[in-house]
């Protein structure tokens, strides 16, 4: 195993979440929880971050944002949808501002459904985000003409 | 005094090697003793190194690449002023070299562009400058119980530094809470996951960038708490408790306040060196010069 999967940190970005599945995000951090006993921490900087955790469909106003959070965060990263609004747009799909879930502008990973998704799923997203994240640091220490 | 070549560059080398292990182990359990007081489990003991491993996995985002020179000055810098301190040079140098290695990571703050960044360098010179002169002051006092500069003079010295600066002491432990990024006084970046200012100084250093900056801090740590030996370099045993108990007292302010505005920072850091620094030294003075002629 490698030390990236033992030191994940973390990037959340709000894209147009009713603020349910955000707050299950920060409840992770809580005592009860406490992600910290895996490393994972919750940074506010892309360019230190490894997961990106978003909640909530993308919209018109914030899909560059999202974009450009994502362009951000340096290789290898991966990114985790958390909640049905994110996943696939949810109740929201049909609004005429949004686009649906966030892979129709950026790729993701692993997908957390839930309305809104509990702590428990929150984590265990994580946890398998880093098996992608694993395979995708061995994927770049191969010469590129290897990749997929 | 200077000292033997050998056993200087022996130490010098020493800690080198060391420092990283050494400083890696004292953030870690920083982050566990933070952790219980906030009634968390924590990370595991090693997780800075984990941390730091990992950042040399990821790809070097850099927005210039003038920001990678930058941080290697700082690392290297840093390394230097502590292998100076711990081969038992000049003070007044290694302060020197101490304070160079930090326009460094200022430096490499102003390279990049984003206004976060720049923020965060601006702090982190707010913070050179407030606990630069309590750092010259604990210099000065040392040289004026020991008659020299030398660490290894004022290391072997028999006089119990302390007794004679106990203000310098207190002073030097008021800036050591700047100097380790603690709360209250955490303004350029800090250790915690406060998103204030995104993340300061360090904002757009990835990768193995933001590890050097990490090694450098664990290098940084050892050297700090070095100083602290020095005050009580008539007993060893003494020194470590006091280290000990320096540094779980920072952990306990740092989770016990809120941060204070950068006027709060260099006033307090300010009165401190010019009260208890400032006094202390010219009652020292006061005493050799007329009560013990």
């Amino acid at each position: 195993m490698s030390y990236l999967s033992k030191s994940p940190w973390i990037i959340h970005y709000d894209a147009s979440s009713c603020n349910g599945c955000d707050i299950e995000v920060l409840a992770a951090l809580t005592p009860v929880y406490d992600v910290e006993r895996f490393g994972i921490i919750n940074t506010g900087n892309p360019k230190h971050a490894d997961i990106f955790l978003v909640t909530g469909s993308v919209n018109e106003q914030n899909r560059e944002i999202l974009k450009n959070t994502y362009d951000q965060i340096p290789d290898p990263k991966v990114v985790v949808a958390v909640g049905i609004c994110a996943s696939t747009g949810g109740i929201f799909r049909e609004c005429y501002n949004v686009m649906g879930g966030i892979d129709k502008v950026i790729p993701v990973d692993v997908w957390v459904p839930g309305c809104a998704a509990r702590p428990e799923a929150i984590i265990d997203g994580v946890v398998k985000a880093l098996g992608i994240l694993e395979e995708k640091r061995k994927a770049r220490k191969r010469p590129a003409g290897d990749r997929a | 005094m200077i000292p033997d070549p050998w056993a200087a560059v022996l130490n010098a080398v020493i800690y080198l090697l060391l420092a990283p292990v050494v400083g890696g182990l004292i953030a870690g359990i920083d982050r566990k003793i933070t952790a219980r007081m906030q009634g968390r489990v924590g990370p595991p003991l090693l997780q800075p190194f984990y941390d730091v491993g990992k950042l040399f996995e990821k790809e070097n985002l850099v927005v210039t690449t003038t920001q990678n020179f930058y941080v290697l000055s700082y690392l290297v810098f840093m390394a230097v002023s502590g292998a100076l301190f711990f081969s038992g040079g000049d003070m007044l140098l290694v302060i020197f070299a101490f304070t160079l290695s930090h326009i460094f990571l200022v430096l490499g703050a102003y390279a990049a562009f984003s206004p976060y960044s720049h923020v965060g360098a601006e702090r982190e010179l707010i913070q050179i400058i407030a606990y630069e002169p309590m750092i010259i002051i604990t210099a000065a006092g040392m040289y004026m119980v020991t008659k020299s500069f030398y660490v290894s003079d004022i290391m072997q010295s028999a006089v119990p530094v302390v007794l004679y600066l106990p203000g310098v002491f207190i002073g030097y432990l008021i800036v050591l809470t700047i100097k380790l990024r603690k709360s209250p006084f955490d303004l350029s970046t800090s250790h915690h996951a406060h998103q204030e200012l995104v993340k300061g100084v360090t904002t757009d250093f990835a990768g193995p960038n933001l590890a050097k900056i990490e090694i450098a801090h664990w290098y940084e740590y050892v050297f700090l708490l070095g100083v602290v030996y020095l005050f009580f370099g008539f007993n060893p045993l003494l020194a470590i408790a006091a280290i000990i108990i320096a540094y779980f007292l920072e952990i306990l302010i740092d989770n016990t306040t809120s941060r204070a505005k950068w006027q709060l920072t260099m006033r307090s850091a300010w009165l401190v060196a010019g009260t208890l620094g400032i006094i202390n030294l010219g009652v020292l003075y006061y005493l050799r010069m007329v009560v013990v002629p």
